[in-house]
């Protein structure tokens, strides 16, 4: 019964391997229609050159908000880690 | 450290902080932004930390000090995200304004600082919150080692 289950999954993921052996996108081609539509309207939507600014603070700002959380709560640990007792004299 | 290093470190914070400070400002045009210039900003205080000893630092360098300017960074972002909140969360409501709303021609040009909308204040925001947290997260570390060498 394990090795039936074991060759069914196997076989499965080795089928899955293969078709997207076939249907993946050809070498440099890009995956969606998106970075074409940043690089043609960044500087007219955002009015800023750097493209990859203009994704991280305006097109993908959200994602910008979780890093800047993450260093939030990381800042907060360490900060409560080496917090020095005061001395008790 | 030695009075060459305490030289030195005392020029070279100079340039590091200005090249911090011009990283963060410039996000909207060069590669950069306000991670990458906090960090910048950061690796200075480490400079002055290793050269002049984590006390003598924290005489003029508090970490609730540092803690206020992180949270008071986080609240502009934030703030500036709400801002858009009559189209969408963090759109761009400043690009055709007159402050920082000047649209750059199309195509491939060297564009100038009082463009991109938002975007500076936000590199502005998120700069003064990483440099703030990662100093603070240095400056803590550092004093934490020190009293730990006293103690023993």
């Amino acid at each position: 019964m394990r090795k039936f289950a074991m060759v069914a999954s196997l076989s499965i993921f080795i089928a899955f391997l293969i078709a997207a052996a076939f249907l993946i996108h050809p070498f440099g081609y890009p995956p969606s229609e998106m970075d074409d539509y940043i690089i043609e309207n960044t500087q007219n939507e955002t009015g800023a050159n750097n493209a990859v600014t203009a994704v991280v603070f305006d097109y993908r700002g959200f994602d910008t908000l979780g890093e800047a959380t993450i260093l939030f709560t990381a800042v907060t640990g360490v900060v409560m880690l080496f917090r020095r007792k005061k001395r008790e004299k | 450290m030695s009075k060459i290093v305490r030289t030195m470190a005392n020029i070279l914070i100079l340039f590091v902080l200005t090249f911090s400070l011009y990283i963060i400002m410039h996000g909207h045009l060069t590669p950069g932004g306000g991670f990458q210039g906090g960090a910048v900003f950061a690796s200075g205080i480490a400079l002055l930390i290793v050269a002049f000893g984590s006390d003598n630092i924290h005489k003029s360098l508090k970490e609730h000090h540092l803690s206020i300017l992180e949270s008071s960074g986080a609240l502009i972002f934030i703030g500036l995200a709400f801002g858009g909140l009559a189209t969408v969360f963090f759109y761009n409501f400043l690009v055709g304004s007159p402050i920082f709303g000047h649209i750059p021609p199309a195509g491939p040009n060297s564009g100038d600082l009082w463009t991109g909308g938002v975007i500076p204040f936000m590199n502005l925001a998120v700069g003064l919150k990483v440099l703030a947290g990662l100093s603070a997260i240095l400056l803590v570390m550092a004093l934490a080692t020190t009293t730990m060498e006293v103690e023993e």
